[in-house]
């Protein structure tokens, strides 16, 4: 098996007495999708936000394409091509989808705004994601609907080249035709070499776009599997933790 | 909307000033730019289109009216009269673009012109450096402001408020209650009550559609260069041709005498390529500057410019800093207006500018507004006072009527955040 792009060794987080974090192992791989997922409290948003710098983890060690990195800060993450699209999606309304696609990160010519490039690159992301359904890159993201917003948020990964790409419940609030859409991306977005961590407490969704399966439960991870080798009744048990699987890998 | 159901099919529509790049793509012609621009009007993305019907209205009512009303005399004087509201209005343009406001830019450039008009009575300090320190007086109150709204936390509503009354007292230790300075630099006075030579005016106009016309040619090419679609050239001429034709009516009919055969007088106000180099600057700025751009992004979701990285606190507490300081502007074109200062100086014409932008288009929730809207609210305003003024109604009548046109616009920019709200779904 490859080296993973991301991957964690026994890392730790405590909230004062609280061990949110006890020794987790996690991977991720170029080109796959891994669903994390676990009950509210397991720890997940935890493990993604040390991932994101956003809360350094207490111990453990993190390998980033088979080296030792730290992840102290927001930017430490965004230097090694990791992104998280947010729940709550993080876009301006009242932006175009360009200028939100480009939001922290415009291209500059001679310190004013290449809006030509800007506008291509934004244009060949969202062709490598093979999106049709934005009818103008200059329509306000305030005229779009939950999916494309999602669909907005998505592209922005990749017009930032991110290696690794965190998406928390992205299909949480859409409805059942976007949510297609939306997994449609995803893959699309790991077929395209990046590794996709996605979040979701829909085991319907984890099963229709998740290569692997990763689960945590109270702190620990209590199962990583091929999705393909197992079945949302024993994903079920693992999260709340009736079952437990000890074998690691196949 | 069913835009993401009907899939697969061709991307036709565009927006006027960028054509999509998917689908289809390609060039867009004028009709799809004009269909886009109608789609967006009705979606609630009005801009200053009800401020220019506004305008136009108010003008056919009072030139009916009083024959006055459109003599070379009474429209280089409308000119003049504007000028502060205009740019008081830009200066607040930063601030409410980003959700906020600043209730005391009237009194700091009150305090700044006290401070300016006093230091450089007979005897006193050299005008330019007055002038410099008065600008610094807008650096000083700006980032004050800043420091406890970007910084702190405190709401910018309270903060300005504190200072609309502090500064009040400032003034009248300056200058004392009553009392009253006269401006006596000539430099200063010019600005308002001197005009350019005609030809200067035309020279004017030619600067500013060059400008205008090379960096939109800049623009093209650049677009070219990285594969992006250009809009129609059109479009682009259409816009110049508007402009153009507006403004050499507007020279045109400044440069003719509105003295007398013995005396003439003519010429566009001094006043006027100042403000236009404000506007132009400014909306430079804001459009094509990181500075610009996350001021919008601040106001539409502070959270997300955040998580993008945009460095909230110190935007904010810049634009803090560029509206006192355009605030200062206005206060000398003011005081060269009125030829003194006294210490109520800037109390009433904040709620006026804050007006002037809302009228405009500029919305009080933060986000949307350009430079320009402020201008052609500003000027709306400046337009009743001016046509109230001449047909003998009271101060009392003109406010009222302010006052009516504000809270209609603020009813117009609510709506249309509900309807663009509403259009998203």
């Amino acid at each position: 098996m490859a080296t993973p792009i991301v991957e964690l060794r026994g890392v730790t987080k405590s909230f004062g007495p609280v061990d949110v974090l006890k020794g987790v192992d996690f991977t991720a791989e170029a080109g796959r999708v891994t669903a994390l997922v676990g009950d509210n409290g397991a720890g997940k948003s935890t493990l993604i936000k040390g991932l994101a710098g956003v809360q350094p983890y207490d111990g453990g060690e993190v390998l980033f394409e088979g080296d030792a990195v730290s992840l102290h800060h927001p930017r430490d993450a965004a230097h090694l091509g990791i992104e998280v699209v947010y729940q709550d999606l993080a876009l301006c309304d009242n932006l175009d989808i360009v200028q939100n696609m480009f939001l922290g990160r415009e291209e500059l010519a001679v310190g004013t705004f290449d809006e030509g490039r800007m506008e291509a690159e934004a244009a060949r992301a969202l062709q490598t994601l093979s999106v049709k359904t934005v009818k103008s890159l200059r329509q306000k993201v305030a005229s779009l609907s939950g999916g494309q917003r999602q669909t907005v948020a998505i592209a922005r990964s990749v017009v930032k080249q991110a290696k690794v790409v965190i998406l928390d419940e992205p299909t949480a609030a859409l409805g059942v035709a976007q949510t297609a859409q939306v997994l449609d991306l995803v893959r699309r977005l790991a077929d395209s070499g990046v590794a996709v961590v996605i979040i979701s407490h829909n085991l319907q969704d984890v099963f229709a776009v998740a290569d692997d399966i990763s689960v945590l439960y109270l702190g620990t991870m209590t199962a990583r599997i091929e999705a393909k080798r197992t079945n949302p009744n024993d994903v079920v048990g693992y999260i709340t933790g009736t079952k437990r699987m000890t074998e690691v890998q196949a | 909307m069913s835009a993401d159901i009907e899939s697969g099919g061709p991307a036709i529509e565009v927006a006027n000033d960028a054509p999509s790049l998917l689908g289809k793509g390609g060039h867009g012609g004028v009709r799809d730019a004009v269909t886009a621009y109608l789609r967006r009007v009705r979606g609630g993305d009005m801009g200053p289109l009800p401020a220019v019907g506004g305008l136009v209205v108010l003008v056919i009512i009072f030139a009916s009216a009083n024959p006055l009303f459109l003599t070379e005399r009474n429209i280089a004087n409308l000119f003049t009269q504007a000028a502060p509201l205009v740019t008081l209005g830009m200066a607040l343009v930063f601030v409410l673009l980003l959700g906020e406001i600043d209730l005391s830019a009237g009194v700091t450039f009150g305090v700044a012109m006290g401070v300016f008009v006093k230091l450089t009575q007979p005897g006193g300090m050299s005008w330019p450096l007055a002038l410099l320190l008065a600008l610094g007086i807008g650096v000083a109150v700006g980032t004050f402001i800043g420091f406890f709204v970007a910084k702190i936390g405190v709401p910018s509503f309270v903060v300005s408020l504190g200072l609309f009354l502090g500064l009040q007292g400032v003034m009248l230790v300056i200058i004392g209650a009553g009392g009253t300075y006269r401006l006596i630099p000539s430099q200063i006075r010019a600005i308002q009550n001197q005009n350019l030579p005609p030809w200067a005016g035309w020279v004017m106009l030619v600067a500013v559609l060059g400008i205008l016309l090379a960096v939109a040619v800049i623009d093209r090419t650049r677009r070219a260069a990285s594969g992006a679609p250009n809009p129609p050239l059109s479009i682009m001429y259409a816009k110049l041709g508007v402009i153009a034709v507006l403004g050499a009516a507007v020279v045109f009919y400044l440069n003719q005498n509105r003295g007398t055969a013995a005396r003439e007088l003519a010429g566009v106000p001094i006043v006027v390529p100042i403000v236009l180099l404000i506007l132009m600057v400014g909306t430079f700025v804001l459009d094509r500057t990181r500075f610009g751009r996350y001021i919008y992004a601040i106001g539409g979701n502070t959270e997300a410019a955040r998580r993008a990285g945009v460095n909230v606190t110190a935007v904010k507490w810049s634009a803090f800093v560029v509206c006192s300081v355009l605030s200062v502007v206005a206060g000398i074109f003011t005081v060269s207006k009125v030829g003194s200062a006294d210490a109520a100086m800037g109390r009433e014409i904040v709620l006026s500018g804050v007006a002037a932008a809302v009228v405009g288009g500029v919305s009080l929730f933060g986000g949307r507004g350009r430079l320009v809207y402020a201008v052609i609210g500003a000027t709306v305003i400046a337009v009743i006072t001016n046509g109230m003024g001449l047909l003998k109604f009271s101060a009392g009548a003109n406010l009222a009527v302010t006052g009516g046109v504000l809270v209609l616009a603020a009813t117009v920019d609510a709506l249309a955040r509900k309807r663009s709200g509403a259009t998203g779904v």
